[in-house]
């Protein structure tokens, strides 16, 4: 029988499952073991692992980095919460000079399996401190392994992958994806990195939506299918390594791409996807490109200016109708917000 | 202890000596860091630890490499840049590692070790494993974010940590007084409430019968940490072979230090025929490691791919 349950539950049941399997994981962040503070995904996991494995941190990001990278050496598997991922750049020295490079530098005589848990994301004014979405910083960097997955089922199995890598791991959740429902397996599985997934199938466009956007672009899909347009939407649910196969597989096909990312366009991973799949094309299929994030500002926290700075599904389908009908701009679906935004209230 | 302490201060300033004669051939071809006037801070913290306990050093650690037991050939080898390095040559003298030794790997960042100690020492705590880990760090290190948010934790959770700071009055070529309001490193770790204290006259004999008493305690109350701040003086320039008296510090202000060196000192205290016993033992050891190291391979090509990653 499916079971439905939502992204944070998701989340929860993984890391609940993991610390069952291995004593060696243990999770900490400040406040990750307050469900309220982290979206109900540590749940109950201090009152049964104990809080010598469960534990609230003081505020020393860069510090607390370095110290699950130590115990990391020592035979753990620490998962690192962080409430927003603006805070990862109090922590940028540990992960990009420490955790990326032990396992090169010393000639592979150790190895950090970390997992760092970064929430991103709009909703409800978080403004320009607690919101953006940095995956693209750490996908610059070799060493690290950057997953955005989208579904409550990725989530599970990927949080899974994460914890077993024996790698550092960027762990990027949308705030938004938390209220996502979808059927989640209740035994313990894993969803391999570096495998994009196609949440629909289509012939005129290839939609890439990075984290919560494939889920606006799964909505666009739904939109463009009304003025006759069949779009495919890609998740790559992994961002380092990157499926770029199969997003060249889709382009290949469709001969239109747009990628919309939960974040900034320069240098991000909409620029890196597509400049890759144009490598790639080049020569062989025409194609048409296009890419969709954040303004280029820093996140106002008023509604009607942040409504402008993100993308939504409205937006997604009108640019991809232009994208098939070669610039034609004449058609937007009616805006209509997203429900988990409508809903949401913070502060967190 | 005599002979074990002279033995292991002679190895590190013979072998720091020869890579300083070797440097200008350019065969080794990365920065050096000498440690060379610091040697009894590492030998007198190595010898009160057990070779199962693990240190974290930073890129000035040749004298912690090679008085925590690390092997001498392969440390010879990574500064040649050579395969059979300890870090395969990828890492050269800042990033020198032994695991089986205790030789965690060292960062060339400054600070950037300690809390990795920090969370070395929470582990074994968990893992109830009886491990003692230090972490070395210099006086500039105290400088950073991460050596107040380190023993912060460490001191919160009681952890079986050793905290050294070899304070040799420069941070590259900053004075501490430039850099602290202050002279008072030990004191600033009391207020994490850690039991600390000042060492003075690189003392080799203080500094271990300090940390060898600090590691029991740690090791019967399964409690922590340790603060000390050893007092030093380098030799050498901040980086490469040579000096660098009349550029930030005056001749005068390392004559004292030189005086007193403890290599000296040690050695006089010794019977001339052991003292000749262990120095004929360690030259031959070091000529070895060289030619090791001057024989051995360049990494394949293919090398620069593996381990980025790490596979199962």
């Amino acid at each position: 029988m499916d079971r439905i349950i939502t992204y944070a539950e998701a989340i929860r049941e993984a890391s609940e499952q993991e610390m069952a399997r291995d004593s060696s994981v243990v999770l900490f962040g400040q406040g990750a073991y307050n469900p309220k503070i982290t979206y109900g995904t540590t749940g109950d996991l201090q009152r049964l692992f104990g809080s010598d494995r469960v534990f609230d941190t003081p505020l020393s990001e860069d510090g607390m980095t370095g110290i699950a990278i130590g115990a990391s050496l020592a035979g753990l598997r620490p998962i690192h919460f962080h409430q927003r991922m603006d805070f990862l750049l109090l922590a940028m020295n540990q992960i990009v000079n420490i955790a990326a490079k032990s396992h090169y530098m010393y000639g592979g005589a150790v190895s950090i399996p970390i997992v760092i848990r970064a929430i991103i994301g709009r909703s409800w004014g978080q403004g320009a401190q607690h919101s953006q979405g940095l995956h693209s910083l750490f996908m610059h960097i070799p060493g690290l392994k950057v997953v955005s997955p989208t579904t409550p089922y990725d989530a599970k199995g990927c949080l899974i992958q994460s914890i077993r890598d024996d790698n550092p791991v960027i762990f990027v959740e949308h705030r938004m994806l938390h209220y996502i429902k979808g059927y989640v397996p209740e035994s313990s599985y894993t969803v391999p990195f570096g495998k994009a997934r196609v949440l629909a199938e289509g012939t005129d466009i290839t939609l890439v939506g990075i984290s919560y956007m494939a889920v606006e672009c799964i909505r666009a899909q739904h939109q463009l299918a009304e003025v006759g347009i069949s779009a495919e939407v890609v998740d790559p649910v992994s961002l380092s390594p990157l499926d770029i196969d199969s997003i060249v597989d889709s382009v290949r096909k469709t001969g239109r791409l747009l990628v919309v990312d939960s974040g900034w366009l320069m240098c991000g991973a909409s620029a890196e996807i597509i400049a890759q799949v144009a490598a790639r094309l080049q020569g062989e299929r025409d194609i048409r490109v296009r890419r969709m994030g954040f303004e280029p500002v820093p996140c106002p926290t008023t509604k009607n200016l942040e409504n402008l700075f993100y993308p939504n599904a409205q937006k997604v389908a009108g640019i991809a109708y232009g994208l098939v009908h070669k610039n034609d701009k004449s058609w937007m679906p009616a805006a209509k917000e997203a429900p988990e935004l409508v809903e949401f209230r913070g502060p967190f | 202890m005599l002979a074990k302490f002279y033995q292991s201060l002679y190895r590190i300033r013979r072998v720091e000596e020869e890579i300083a004669k070797i440097y200008p051939s350019d065969k080794i071809k990365s920065p050096v860091h000498l440690s060379i006037g610091q040697e009894a801070v590492a030998v007198g913290v190595c010898e009160a630890l057990r070779p199962s306990d693990v240190v974290f050093g930073f890129y000035r650690s040749h004298a912690f490499y090679l008085a925590k037991g690390g092997d001498l050939k392969k440390m010879m080898a990574e500064l040649y840049g050579k395969a059979t390095g300890c870090a395969n040559g990828k890492g050269g003298s800042m990033h020198l590692v032994d695991v089986e030794r205790g030789v965690m790997g060292t960062s060339a960042v400054v600070g950037t070790g300690i809390p990795q100690a920090v969370g070395y020492a929470y582990a074994v705590k968990l893992q109830r494993r009886d491990v003692i880990v230090t972490s070395v760090f210099g006086d500039g290190a105290v400088d950073e974010g991460a050596f107040h948010e380190s023993l912060n934790f460490a001191s919160l959770k009681k952890l079986p940590v050793i905290f050294i700071c070899e304070n040799n009055g420069y941070a590259i070529n900053s004075r501490q007084l430039d850099r602290h309001p202050l002279p008072n490193i030990w004191e600033r770790a009391q207020v994490y409430g850690i039991p600390a204290m000042r060492i003075e006259d690189n003392d080799l004999r203080q500094i271990y019968e300090a940390v060898r008493k600090a590691a029991e305690e740690l090791r019967s109350e399964r409690a922590g940490p340790r603060f000390f701040e050893c007092i030093t003086y380098r030799w050498k320039e901040h980086v490469g072979p040579g000096e660098d008296f009349g550029v930030y510090r005056p001749w005068s202000e390392a004559e004292p230090w030189i005086e007193g060196d403890q290599l000296k000192l040690l050695g006089n205290m010794l019977d001339p025929v052991e003292r000749q016993g262990i120095e004929a033992e360690i030259e031959a050891e070091i000529h070895e490691a060289i030619e090791f190291a001057e024989e051995s391979p360049f990494p394949d090509d293919g090398e620069l791919f593996t381990d980025v990653y790490k596979e199962r």
